[in-house]
């Protein structure tokens, strides 16, 4: 079956909207992404039939909401190819997931005198946790910086990762879009000794993921970016790395036993899963991997790979020099974010304009201030496509912006 | 464009294209930083005070139409005025954007009577709530600039 994105975006209940007759644009999918009937369906459908506590309770409905639980977590273990599904850790975000790693394997592998790498690119949410851990442990932070063209400048690589304990950075950025050299930078890491932690965010929607043949050894990312609800994330760990780790939150699910004297912690993955998890949003989640299953994720990536050429052509084609598209210029090694600055036009002022034809576009820093900074920009207006946009979405975001230039050109 | 009309008035877009007073005042001038985390907007007030009258002002930093236009409005409205009258038409600025004092019994009353002039034509921005801080952005960093010591 061929993917045509115009049917595809039928099964999103909201893209059916029509604000003052007009059809909506949604281009903010690296933010957060829409959701399909079938998700939408299995959320209501788990309420209205199965919901119960989890691992709990020995009546019907709990072993009903257990079995759905359970199942979303096999069903994300499938769709990253990850060995084993104890290694999967539902959180509350990516942000969660990151900070759990930080928190944990961080705290008690990272002292004064030790070092990790970071790149220029990171969001905060890979920046910030590192950083809190970084004032109170005393480790250095080293930083991989960008070429140009808004790719990671890897040439002092091996230089940085020398005698680092870790590296975490972006599969693919979500101001630039720019996809990283996964495999390249863990191989490189393992060699010196580090561990490799991939927020993996911004790719696991769009494209396939093996976390094996990454050979990774944490990766984390978020269920609402990839047509699941929001409230859940997932980390996936190695066993060995997991199981030497002490818990992150805790509370009930995440203990064998408690005595007054002290608690045993539950295996994995109850160790890091504190208190009643994101049970619905599970269930979501496991939909939004049929979904995306059923689609083909190559097939989701070749889409992409089309509407972002086609969009990067139509903005150059008509605007020329008048425009810029940060990040790698070529659609073959980025993903379908496009980060645009107009000359002598404020994004924000973009943003506003391209609302009055129901385009929702993000303008801002996109939570990576470090990068806006390298950039020289305080904020830029990002347009990001997924599986249910179209060349008509596309056309509607590049006839719009003359708007904009006609308004503001100076 | 249309239904952008009342944000984007030509006096507004004028103040963006050529704003007034930018650039910076060396110390001792009082100076502070306003951020908007949301958006990424910058502003910095620079003020010479002497005595009771704001003598001189300066902005710089980064921003949209709004909030750039804005701070130019404000510069030209605020030099060479009496601190009391500033802060009077700070709030009687706040209350054009419909925003609420939260200690209302501490700030007094606002004087309705205090012309707006140019300002006016920021109305517009209520009808777009977001906007709104970018609008204020610069008049909160000119309190802060004002309680602020010399440096």
């Amino acid at each position: 079956m061929t993917f045509d994105a115009s049917v595809v975006r039928r099964d999103f209940p909201v893209l059916q909207r029509v604000i003052n007759g007009k059809p909506l644009v949604y281009l903010d999918s690296a933010n957060t992404s829409q959701k399909p009937d079938s998700v939408i369906t299995a959320i209501d459908h788990f309420l209205r039939n199965s919901y119960g506590p989890i691992n709990r309770s020995a009546y019907l409905l709990a072993s009903e909401a257990t079995d759905a639980y359970e199942g979303a977590r096999s069903k994300v273990r499938k769709f990253i190819n990850a060995p084993q599904a104890h290694e999967i850790v539902f959180t509350k975000n990516a942000t969660e997931a990151l900070n759990l790693i930080a928190r944990s394997w961080g705290s008690t592998n990272l002292g004064a005198g030790d070092s990790i790498v970071l790149t220029h690119m990171e969001h905060h949410a890979n920046i910030v946790p590192w950083q809190m851990l970084a004032a109170e442990k005393g480790f250095e932070i080293r930083w991989i910086p960008l070429t140009s063209d808004g790719q990671l400048d890897l040439s002092d690589l091996n230089t940085l990762l020398d005698g680092a304990k870790a590296i975490s950075f972006t599969a693919m950025s979500n101001v630039l879009g720019t996809i990283t050299p996964v495999e390249q930078i863990v191989s490189a890491a393992h060699r010196a000794g580090a561990i490799a932690i991939v927020d993996a965010c911004q790719s696991v929607p769009h494209m396939p993921t093996d976390v094996q043949a990454w050979d990774a050894d944490f990766v984390a990312f978020s269920s609402h970016k990839m047509c699941g609800p929001s409230g859940i994330g997932v980390l996936w760990g190695r066993e060995s790395l997991l199981d030497a780790m002490p818990p992150f939150l805790g509370g009930g699910n995440m203990i064998a036993d408690v005595k007054l004297e002290g608690f045993k912690c539950a295996e994995l993955p109850a160790k890091f899963e504190a208190g009643t998890p994101p049970i619905v949003e599970a269930v979501g989640l496991g939909a939004a991997v049929d979904y995306l299953t059923s689609l083909g994720m190559e097939s989701v990536r070749a889409h992409e790979v089309e509407i972002t050429a086609y969009a990067m052509r139509s903005l150059k084609d008509r605007y020329g020099e008048r425009i810029t598209i940060h990040g790698p210029t070529s659609p073959a090694c980025r993903g379908a974010t496009l980060s645009i600055a107009l000359e002598g036009v404020h994004p924000h002022d973009v943003s506003q304009i391209l609302d009055q034809e129901n385009i929702c576009v993000r303008a801002g820093h996109h939570c990576a201030k470090p990068l806006m900074r390298i950039l020289g920009v305080t904020a830029t207006a990002r347009a990001s496509f997924y599986l249910y946009n179209t060349e008509s979405d596309a056309d509607i975001l590049t006839d719009t912006l003359v708007g904009a230039f006609d308004l503001f050109g100076m | 464009m249309p239904g952008l009309e009342d944000l984007y008035r030509e006096i507004i877009l004028d103040h963006y294209r050529t704003p007034r007073n930018r650039g910076e005042l060396p110390p001792p001038a009082r100076m502070a930083e306003g951020h908007n985390p949301l958006c990424g907007d910058e502003i910095h007030v620079y003020l010479d005070v002497q005595g009771d009258t704001i003598v001189d002002v300066k902005i710089s930093g980064q921003g949209c139409s709004i909030s750039q236009s804005s701070a130019s409005m404000m510069s030209a409205a605020v030099k060479g005025k009496n601190i009391n009258d500033v802060l009077a038409l700070v709030k009687r600025f706040k209350q054009m954007m419909s925003i609420e004092e939260e200690n209302a019994d501490t700030t007094g009353e606002i004087d309705t009577s205090i012309k707006l002039g140019d300002l006016e034509a920021l109305q517009g921005v209520v009808k777009f709530p977001v906007r709104i801080k970018c609008a204020t952005l610069a008049w909160n960093t000119l309190v802060q600039a004002l309680e602020s010591p010399e440096r």
